[in-house]
Parts: structure tokens; sequence; C-alpha cells
């Protein structure tokens, strides 16, 4: 894993790169113009928020049913991640919305999920940090639930009120344009290798704190 | 049958408790009670309260005391730790946090029971047009809420800054429940009474319920053991 | 139909809490008979070791065994085996003394409920308070119930934490003859203690803990109190 690290980044930094050219090439799509732009960062970051709460899940199931270690790292690192692309997709989200809608918020279905699974795994480290001794235990419930509740909120709310362009979004943009489609894709899959950097940087912090206190432990024996 | 022996003992425990001083009850009902005082200040006008007014009060009413409720509840098991004491007996795990579940509902149907016609009566609000649906939706919506809070709840029995952490991590995960619930008994006060869309939500209170309650008697015994 | 046991074995058994060492790498056997007094400072990890071999804390490295068997093979029948008297007590002050003692017997899926209820208040001499709220109980009150509700399913293993707390000397001495005839019957009795002189008389075994360590693990003889401090002091 560590040997991948750096040439990883290094191939995510030229992707970085290049990304802006391409989004510049992309065509116009023909109503929103230069605004629907923003796409292709919102998209991506929700894509990302979508992988980071499904790893933060699972790995919080088998931190507190089976107690590996190894996985209350990754669901720590996966919540933190969730919270930083969350907050990277709520805030693209609401200056399309702005710019498309005319409103800053909407409460259609995605934006609204996204804001309750941000709040989710925001307490998910609140409670690991105060949630006193076995707070790992409590933050790996957070965990579970928040994502088992995901799929209730996202229906609930869709039949609440729905704004929010469906997901035909996407397969319009196929039919479409095939450049739009390849962009869409390029920066999703840039937002994803970096947000693996991301998780692995997190996962490595965490490793190091525990083999350090594996060396207290060690030392006083 | 061991299981549910356990869990009614449990319960029966608590009924004999609170029968003693009636403390929790009477405190989450007037809490109830203000709660919606509050919320109708705040939005009636001119004599008159947005339509749909009358569902969310109500729902927030039952959300808020519902925290209250289960925080008094596990505080009387935290002093003189007789949550380990019941942690210790030879019986499942997940009958005991059946039996606090149980406890749970049953306080909060008996504050149902009174809010209920309370904002009924407040906002003229046609809540008894069909009332198995709104019993329903009620008993479903709490059961769902109920559950997740319990289980909550009991994890943070240890933990020193529960009383704050409880509504934090609660409500994001009992959103759906309460969308569900408003939604819901806003289509039983529409006139005429749009049932599709509250068995619509019904249904999804149903499924909600279901997982939930599945997931936390899962989960109880892993977090339970330090 | 419930697993009994006639020994308890803890190899190499430690509890970390991240970078704190609770318990570190304790072995010891204890048989049916022996009243263990756990002897050692505050802090000495007395509590977390006692919370182990009542199945509340699970042991981060080590094995526990009772007759053999790991809690993993033997299931949740084992807890009806062991009793425990913590220094919190486990009483809700809101139920009289006979409410309290009939709800932890048809927990534990006691027959005759009645009878042993009655046997108990007797035994701890409240049969007179049985329907006074345990609130209006002084601490030794309680204690003495306490120890009655510990008692009530006949456990194989006993772990009291500090039993003797706010209770007078003739209850002390109650107390100390229960525990020997409690042994004498079989079972394995646990004791947490800093009262050295009780200790002293009552103990067959006296195990002392340090910083988590298990410093010694030696048969009691006359004059406990100066062999501890011969102990501590010297390590």
């Amino acid at each position: 894993m560590k040997k991948l690290f750096v040439p990883v980044a290094a191939i995510t930094a030229l992707m970085f790169a290049y990304a802006p050219i391409a989004i510049a090439n992309a065509p116009y799509e023909s109503t929103m113009r230069l605004v629907q732009k923003i796409f292709y960062f919102h998209f991506p970051a929700w894509m990302a928020l979508t992988v980071s709460v499904t790893i933060c899940t699972v790995a919080s199931a088998l931190y507190l049913f089976k107690g590996w270690a190894k996985a209350d790292r990754i669901a720590v690192a996966a919540a933190e991640v969730t919270v930083i692309f969350g907050l990277f997709g709520l805030v693209s989200g609401s200056l399309w919305g702005r710019k498309a809608w005319g409103v800053w918020w909407q409460w259609d279905a995605r934006l609204t999920m996204a804001f309750l699974l941000e709040l989710i795994f925001f307490g998910y480290i609140l409670v690991r940090n105060y949630g006193g001794p076995g707070a790992e235990k409590l933050a790996a419930a957070m965990g579970i639930f928040g994502g088992a509740t995901a799929p209730f909120v996202y229906k609930s709310v869709d039949w609440w009120r729905t704004v929010h362009p469906k997901t035909s979004v996407m397969t319009t943009l196929g039919e479409t344009s095939p450049e739009m489609w390849f962009v869409v894709w390029f920066c999703t899959f840039t937002i994803l290798l970096f947000m693996g950097l991301l998780l692995a940087a997190r996962i490595r912090l965490e490793e190091q704190r525990a083999a350090l206190d594996e060396l207290y432990l060690a030392a006083e024996d | 049958m061991r299981f549910f022996r356990v869990a009614l003992l449990v319960l029966k425990k608590d009924f004999a408790i609170e029968l003693k001083s009636y403390e929790i009850l009477s405190t989450t009902l007037f809490f109830a009670v203000s709660c919606v005082a509050i919320f109708s200040f705040a939005f009636v006008k001119d004599g008159q309260a947005p339509v749909d007014a009358a569902a969310g009060i109500l729902w927030i009413a039952i959300a808020f005391s519902g925290t209250l409720a289960l925080g008094r509840t596990f505080e009387r098991e935290r002093y003189g730790e007789t949550l380990k004491a019941l942690l210790l007996a030879p019986a499942p795990r997940p009958a005991i946090y059946l039996g606090k579940l149980l406890g749970i509902v049953t306080l909060l149907f008996a504050t149902e029971i009174i809010v209920v016609p309370m904002v009924a009566f407040l906002f003229s609000a046609p809540f008894f047009e069909r009332p198995l649906l709104l019993v329903a939706l009620l008993g479903l919506g709490t059961v769902g809420y109920a559950a997740v809070g319990t289980l909550f709840a009991a994890m943070l029995v240890r933990a020193r800054t529960r009383d704050v952490m409880l509504p934090i991590l609660l409500y994001p995960i009992t959103i759906p429940v309460i969308i569900a619930g408003v939604r819901g008994t806003s289509a039983l006060l529409a006139s005429p009474v749009d049932e599709p869309v509250a068995m619509l939500w019904i249904g999804l209170l149903s499924f909600f319920d279901v997982v939930f309650v599945t997931l936390s008697l899962w989960t109880f015994e892993p977090l339970m053991t330090e | 139909m419930t697993f009994d046991f006639d020994r308890v074995e803890l190899t190499d058994l430690s509890r970390h809490f991240g970078r704190r060492k609770a318990v570190a790498r304790v072995s010891l056997a204890m048989h049916a008979g022996d009243i263990v007094g756990l002897l050692g400072p505050n802090g000495a990890g007395k509590s977390t070791l006692l919370g182990m071999l009542a199945t509340l804390v699970a042991p981060t490295t080590g094995a526990l065994t009772y007759g053999g068997k790991r809690i993993g093979e033997v299931g949740e029948g084992i807890r009806g085996r062991i009793g425990v008297l913590a220094h919190e007590l486990h009483l809700y002050p809101e139920l009289t003394a006979r409410q309290n003692l009939e709800f932890f017997a048809r927990l534990h899926g006691l027959a005759d409920v009645e009878a042993l209820v009655g046997t108990a208040l007797e035994q701890a001499n409240l049969a007179d308070r049985g329907e006074d709220q345990v609130s209006s109980f002084s601490r030794g009150m309680r204690q003495r119930l306490a120890l009655e509700r510990c008692l009530l399913h006949r456990p194989r293993l006993v772990l009291l934490d500090e039993p003797f707390t706010g209770l007078d000397d003739r209850a002390v001495r109650i107390v100390a003859d229960r525990l020997k005839r409690v042994a004498a019957e079989g079972a394995i009795v646990v004791l947490a203690t800093h009262d050295l002189d009780v200790a002293d008389g009552l103990i067959t075994r006296m195990a002392v803990v340090r910083s988590g360590r298990l410093l010694c693990d030696v048969a009691a003889s006359a004059g406990i109190r100066q062999q501890y401090r011969a102990l501590v002091e010297s390590v």
C-alpha cells in the first residue's frame, strides 16, 4: 500500500492538472451553459460521498461484530472523508441551485440526504471524541445506523418533494454528448483517486497511533 | 420463550418503579404540553395556524419529549449501576433491550393520548376522521423512533456527555420517521382525507420499524460489552 | 442444562484501554472452596479483573476459562452461575427490598421465588424491613441486601468488590461467616478489599495486584498485613 501512494499521488496530481482543461473544453449544455459545468465538481463529490459512506458503514459493522481493529481505523477515516466530501457536495450543490433555480437551498432528495449524512457522520466524529472510554464502539453504531437510514432518508425526502433533476441527467448526458460523458467520468475518477489517497493517509495515521500505543504497552513489560 | 419473559419482567419492573412516583410520566407529559404551547405561539398568526402546523407540532413534541423520556429512563438504570446487573442475568441481552423499548413506547403512547387531543383542540384539526390510520401512524412512528432511541440511550449510559449526545445522534437517524409521521398526519388532516398517501407513509414506517428494531436487537449485545 | 464448573483459570489475561494497561498478563487458577483475597492499592486493576471474571469486560489478550471452557463456548447460561457484588450495589432505590430481590430472582429464572426471598431477607437481617423502600436504608443495610441479592441464585463464582464497606463489626462477622459457608459448599469466592484485618482469617489465598500486574499468589497464613506490606513494599 505504501509503495503505491507516491505514484498514485503523482497520477492524481496530473489528473487534477488536466481536469480544468477537460472541463473548459467540454461542450456547453443547452439550457444552463457555463453554470452547468459545476456538475463536474458536484457529481464526483456526490460519488465520493456515497462510496465513503458505504465504506464507513461496512467497516463499522465489521468492527462492532468482529472486533477487527483495522476495520475501526478504516471506519474513522471514511467518516472524516464523508464529512469533507459532503461539505464539498453541499456547497457545490447549493451554488448550482442558486444559479439554476434561483434559491440557495432546495429540499430535494439528494441535497437533503447529503445534508443528513453530513450531520450523521459529523455526529460520528463527535461521539468518537466526546463519548468517553469505549467510544469507538458507539461511533461504530452510529456508522451502521447512519448507513442504514440513508436509503430511508432518500426515499422519504423524495416522496416529500422532488425538484432535483433525477438520474435522467446521467442518461441524457450519454445521449446528448459523449464528450460530456467522458469529462464527467474523468473528474469522478480523479476525485475518487483523491479520496483513496486521503483515506490511505488517514488510515496510516491511525495505524501509527496504534503502533505507538503498542510500544507504550510493550515498554512497561 | 425465556426471551419474552425476561423482556416482560423488565417492563413490569419499570412500571413498578414508575407507578411509585409517576415522575417520568408526569414530567414528560408536561414537557410535551409546553412544547406544543411554545410552537403554537410561534406559528399562530391572526388566530390562525398554517395548514400543516398541527401535524408538525405534534411530531416535534413527540420527538423532543421522547429524548427526555429516554434520558431519564436510562438515568434510573445508571444510578446503582443496575444496567450492569441486568446484563449479568442469564438471559439473552437483546431481551433487556426489548423490555426497555416496550417501556419507552408505553410512556410515549401515554403522552400521545394527552397531546394528540390537545393539538386537535388548539388547531381545530380533524384528527379523528380516520382513527385507525392515525393510530397506525402514531404507533409505527413511535416504535421506530423509540427503537433507535433506546439503543442509543443505552449505549450512551457510560458516556459523560450523554445528555447532549443523545439528540445529536438520534435526530438525524430518525428523520425518515419524522417526515413520514408529519406527512402522513397531514394527509389525514386534509379534506378530503388523502388515504393513499397516508398508506404510503404507513408502509415506509413499517419497513423502517422492521429494519431498525432488527438492527438494534442485533447490535445491542456487542455495544453493551466493554 | 445450566453449565457448571469447579475451577476458573486465567492465563496471561490482559486488558488495555488505549495506552493504559489496566490488567497486565495475570495468570491465576482458582478452585471450588477457595476464598481468594484480591488485594492491592487503588487503581491496581482489581475492579477490571472482577469485571472480566463477571463477563462484563472483554479481555484484550489472554484466556479466561470456566471449567476449561471459554465464555464463547458456554454461552449466556454461565451468567447464572456467577454472582457479583460491586461498589454500586445494583439495587433499585424506588423499589422495596422484597421487590428488588423478587425481580432479580425472577430475572435469573429461579423457582419458588417467595420462599427464597424470605430466606434471603432473614439472612440479611432485614426481615422486618422487607416492605420498605431501599432509598430509606442506610449504607450498611443496603450492603447486606446487595450481598443477599448476589447470592440468591447460589452462584458457583462469587465476585465481591469491597463487600465490607459500611458494615459494623457484628455485620462484618456475619458476612464473613456467610462467605465461609458459601465457599465450604463449593463456591469460588473472589474478594477485592482494602480491609486487611477482615481479610485476615477469612481468605484462604492472597493475590496481590499492583499496576495491573499480579505480584504474588500464595496461601494466606496468619498475619496477612505483614505479608502484604512485605510484598507491596519490596517489589
